[in-house]
């Protein structure tokens, strides 16, 4: 059994979500430069040009890349050899919400659903947790901003509507989505499992990087014709026109039972921050 | 280019179209939700605001608070249908403008046109770069809000381009057209 102690994984932690709400991921500017070539609209190039900027005002000044700063969800593989020393590994990534959000001065957006009184810390974190094999903890830690999250959707399909179904549901909510989720959107899609499993596996679906294919031809090709539809809709950068909507689309899919064919649609905004870390 | 200082006068947003850039320089205050409702209420009430709204503009923003040696962190524009409950009551009462990101309901286009005001896109996600046009900031109402509390802004040069004007013209509806493939 291998033992890491509370206060490294909370310190790690901590640091990771520091520098996710700061600097802007490798593949994501890569993403922006790319649509830069692609697009066709001059508003929607202005805004691209203004994401570019903003990320680099970010990394330099240190001031988050956007002010939502997101409820702070976390993904935890957890080796079966592996133990926390020392207090409860949901406590040390709450206490490195808590320290991270608070030192850094990040924008606390954890409040209550009837009062809207808000928590102060933006504190509980939203915890995953999956057991592996092995002796290692792996952490992703993502800042899941509201404008984006308001705009995604489950659903429980038919199983005759089938792949049309599915790709006419995610196009449409994308439609219907318009201005508010700060295109370039990126868009996870989960099929199958079960009502909540479909929405997690769409959320871990928006982890996967940026103009990643996905490793199952079937669902890479999927990937595309969805991307492309969406890219037809003319939303563009900033909703105000253009050949952008979308920077990528990653699908995941897991059996499901046979009355069902549950989708989920989470639509990610292109300030994607997320943090892998390691222990 | 078009300037625009508040406290800004009927005629001036009128003479705005959909499309326009506009640069504001001067006074501007925050508002989200929370604030909104309170803002409500209080006019519901008979109660005095805690700013005149006549002239004025609002930025739809919860800031990241100001770390040490900075007026503001950053600031960029939160969803406005969020506001849509709201919105009419402030522009029957002289509100100029509005700053958001995301299309308004049908209720706040007819109380713009009717009233005189306009709502202005600012870049969504550009939290940072928009922070760069704040000189200052000062939370003035509704303190234990938060984020969300109402703030008093200093802008300089803070760049917006004009979505729905006082003529019933969109420009998310028109651009969007422009690009739709079927
Ligand atoms: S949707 Fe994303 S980019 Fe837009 S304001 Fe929210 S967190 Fe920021």
């Amino acid at each position: 059994m291998r033992s890491i102690p509370y206060n490294t994984i909370k310190e790690k932690v901590k640091a990771a979500i520091m520098e996710a709400a700061f600097i802007a991921g490798e593949d994501l500017m890569a993403g922006f430069k790319r649509a830069l070539e692609q697009e066709e609209s001059p508003l929607g190039k202005e805004i691209l040009n203004q994401l570019i900027e903003n990320a680099e005002i970010a990394r330099k000044e240190r001031i988050p890349l956007c002010q939502d700063t997101g409820l702070a969800v976390f993904f935890v593989e957890m080796g079966d050899e592996v133990k926390v020393e020392g207090g409860l590994l949901p406590d040390a990534l709450n206490e490195a919400t808590k320290e991270a959000y608070g030192e850094a001065y990040l924008r606390k957006s954890a409040c209550n659903p009837f009062t809207r009184k808000n928590t102060g810390d933006n504190t509980p974190a939203i915890i995953h947790y999956d057991i592996v094999k092995g002796d290692k903890l792996h952490i992703t830690f993502c800042a899941k901003g509201g404008g984006s999250e308001n705009m995604s959707r489950v659903t429980m399909l038919t199983p005759s509507d089938g792949k049309k179904g599915i790709e006419d549901f995610v196009v449409q909510r994308v439609w219907e989505a318009e201005a508010n989720p700060c295109p370039p959107v990126i868009v996870g899609v989960g099929i199958g499992g079960t009502f909540e499993r479909a929405a997690l596996i769409a959320k871990k679906a928006l982890l996967e990087p940026i103009g990643k294919k996905n490793p199952d031809p079937e669902l890479a090709e999927m990937e595309e014709r969805i991307l492309k539809r969406i890219n037809n809709l003319g939303i563009g950068p900033g909703g105000l026109g253009g050949r952008i909507t979308a920077l990528d689309v990653h699908v995941k899919m897991e059996p499901c039972h046979i009355a069902s064919l549950p989708l989920a649609v989470n639509i990610n905004c292109h300030s994607s921050r997320h943090a892998e870390i390691d222990f | 280019m078009t300037i625009l200082k508040p406290p800004v006068k009927r005629e001036d947003v009128e003479a705005l179209e959909a499309g326009d850039k506009v640069l504001i320089t001067g006074t501007i205050y925050t508002g989200r939700d929370a604030a909104h409702k309170r803002l409500v209420d209080l006019l519901d009430g008979n109660k005095p605001l805690p700013f005149d709204v006549d002239g004025a503009i609002i930025f739809y923003v919860g800031p990241t608070p100001s770390p040490p040696g900075r007026p503001i962190g950053s600031a960029g524009p939160t969803t406005s249908y969020r506001m849509d409950a709201y919105a009419p009551r402030l522009i029957e009462r002289g509100l100029r403008g509005m700053i958001g990101k995301g299309p308004r309901a049908a209720e706040v286009k007819d109380a713009m046109k009717k009233y005189g005001c306009v709502y202005l896109g600012a870049t969504g996600g550009a939290g940072a770069l928009m922070a760069q046009a704040v000189k200052k900031a000062e939370v003035i109402a509704f303190d234990d809000l938060g984020p969300e509390a109402v703030r008093k802004l200093e802008v300089e040069n803070f760049p917006v381009i004009v979505i729905n004007d006082t003529k019933g013209n969109d420009l998310y509806i028109e651009n969007v057209k422009k690009y739709k493939r079927e």
